[in-house]
């Protein structure tokens, strides 16, 4: 195992496509006036000439980066989640995604870990405003080295993606000398058949912790890391509805419309089992701390096990 | 005045622009539905773009280097689908199942399923911003090829309108053209009483815009103020063009109702009767 990097997806997702765009020349990147928060600002260091700040004005960064991707090239339009999916939604349904063009649309500072700046910047409905329009692929990462893999497959495939980062430095927990990321499928991080933990994001390692804490009490959970949530891998839950017959899903957004809906709307229909939504509780964030915030909403360790007991009975 | 253009020359131009509104009403017709008001108003500018001015090729509509046209107003389609078959990119007859279940033509531009459509549109105030984008990639590649897009007098109302103009003009988009089909009407009632927009000439300016004004109906006009937007460098260029809604067909110049209203069978025989017989007084005076 590879020493654990410590670093935010925003990073690793800068990091990337830096790395990217010195072998593939049509990879354009524009921002709305956040280039040093969402990352894209090492981007615009190494390449200059193919960065475009439009300044704060999201839905014309939209539309621009539309146009641009009509054009042949391969644009990636970032901003905080809330602006990039929330104003500029419209934009990204009519402009991008009714004309499946080749846009990648990137999503910082997601979910309530955003931290300090409160409710108005901490964006807990993108995955759900994002998922429901067609075409649209929805990518959330959950450490650095796959935050890596996901940015270059995203930009080797040829239609709308969403991407979600996150603003707080975490520790990764995949291992970069085996991972392997396919866009669509799911990865079992942990083997067991008393219940499934299907997880996403930034809180995938804090599932980690808690299902391998609770091997010491003789619970048995299965962890699934969802990366993909649109299209998502139907297979790998289908499987574990049937195998475990209990799902516990846990996400750093909304528990409506996001992870928590995607894993219902399979179940129901191939495979009907109890599912409980560990996430954001139809509630608004509020200032403070990100770890503290991430504790009072339930999404660390401590919250996730205590909920797998509850739902095994032990 | 100097002739920019001969007078048979400008007569073929205003044959074409007269089977362009006859489209546009022959597909409205069939839809039982569309926009025709602002359809007639703009088939002049389409005309001239796509027969005077604009680089395409009806055979590779795909071609990299063609010159691009977003028409930011979508809901004028009809007479847009009009010129582009007049111009060969697809048949006329598809104009007979405009909107209909299954059809090529959609009720709002769909670049991915109609030759000669360079960008989807219908919700206002986007197109512009996509036109900035092509015109940006083309800077970034060195091409010479320019961005044409139409917005209406009502659709500049749109906040997006004009994060798209201050982003075109800190960009320096020579190569773009912004034209605005000024009728004067929107849904609701007559543009300066709904929201007013003037004075828009100072805005365009006050955005970083050449701007020139011109009749959108008359064709050296245009053709004046396309070929001077042609020598403008570091900025660009908007046209606002005053035209009638309804043009060229007697019943519904300048009547808000045929904003979105189609022709029922009689006011369809009407229209093309007169736009048939104007096409004729052309024919016979070239």
């Amino acid at each position: 195992m590879a020493e654990t990097v410590l670093k935010a997806t925003r990073e690793s997702f800068g990091e990337a496509l830096c790395e990217l765009a010195e072998t593939n020349k049509d990879i354009v990147v524009f921002d709305a006036d956040l280039a040093a928060a969402t990352k894209t600002g090492v981007f615009k260091k190494a390449f200059p000439d193919r960065f475009f700040d439009c300044g704060i004005a999201e839905g014309n960064m939209i539309g621009v980066a539309a146009g641009m991707a009509a054009s042949g090239k391969i644009p990636v339009a970032a901003s905080f989640a809330m602006f990039a999916t929330g104003r500029a939604f419209e934009q990204i349904r009519n402009s991008v995604a009714y004309p499946e063009l080749n846009v990648k649309i990137a999503g910082s500072h997601a979910g309530i870990s955003t931290g300090e700046d409160g409710a108005t910047h901490q964006c807990i409905e993108d995955i759900g405003i994002l998922r429901a329009i067609p075409n649209m692929m929805v990518l959330n990462p959950a450490d650095h080295w796959e935050m890596k893999a996901a940015t270059k497959a995203a930009l080797e495939y040829n239609g709308p993606v969403y991407i979600r980062l996150g603003r707080l430095a975490i520790p990764s927990f995949n291992d970069p000398a085996t991972y392997e990321f396919e866009l669509g499928k799911g990865i079992t991080l942990h083997e067991g058949s008393d219940v499934a933990v299907i997880a996403t994001g930034l809180v995938v390692n804090e599932a980690l912790k808690a299902v391998k804490e609770l091997e010491a009490e003789g619970i048995h959970a299965r962890l699934i890391n969802i990366h993909t949530i649109k299209p998502i891998d139907r297979d790998i839950v289908v499987k574990a509805a049937k195998e475990t017959g209990r799902i516990i899903t846990v996400e750093e957004h909304n528990v409506i419309g996001g992870l928590a809906d995607a894993v219902s709307e399979v179940v129901t229909e191939e495979c009907p089992v109890k599912i409980t939504r560990i996430g954001v509780q139809d509630r608004f964030g509020y200032s403070g701390p990100a770890w503290e915030l991430l504790d009072k909403f339930g999404l660390t360790q401590p919250h996730i096990a205590k909920v797998i007991r509850e739902v095994v009975g032990k | 005045m100097v002739r920019l253009m001969d007078s048979s020359e400008i007569k073929q131009l205003q044959i074409l622009a007269a089977k362009s509104r006859m489209g546009a009403i022959l597909g409205t017709y069939h839809a039982k539905s569309g926009h025709p008001g602002g359809s007639l108003s703009a088939a002049d500018i389409f005309t001239y773009l796509y027969f005077k001015e604009m680089h395409v090729d009806p055979q590779n509509p795909a071609w990299e280097d063609r010159d691009r046209f977003v028409l930011s107003k979508g809901h004028c389609c009809p007479s847009l689908y009009a010129t582009l078959a007049l111009k060969g990119f697809f048949d006329w007859n598809e104009l007979t199942v405009l909107r209909h279940v299954g059809a090529m033509l959609q009720g709002h531009p769909d670049m991915k399923g109609t030759p000669g459509i360079d960008m989807s549109t219908g919700s206002l105030g986007q197109g512009v911003s996509a036109a900035c984008g092509m015109a940006l990639a083309a800077k970034l590649d060195n091409k010479d090829y320019r961005v044409y897009t139409l917005l209406g007098d009502g659709e500049v109302e749109e906040g997006q309108v004009w994060e798209a103009a201050m982003f075109a003009a800190h960009r320096k988009l020579d190569n773009l053209v912004v034209m605005v089909d000024q009728n004067g009407l929107q849904i609701d009632g007559a543009v300066e009483e709904v929201a007013g927009i003037e004075p828009l000439d100072k805005k365009f300016e006050a955005f970083g815009f050449e701007v020139f004004k011109i009749d959108g109906h008359d064709f050296e006009q245009i053709k004046e103020a396309l070929d001077k937007a042609k020598t403008v460098k570091g900025k660009p260029t908007a046209i606002l063009c005053k035209t009638v809604k309804g043009k060229g067909v007697s019943f519904m110049e300048n009547q808000v109702g045929w904003h979105g209203t189609a022709p029922n069978k009689e006011q369809y025989e009407q229209a093309t009767a007169e736009l048939q017989a104007e096409i004729e007084r052309l024919e016979a005076a070239c």
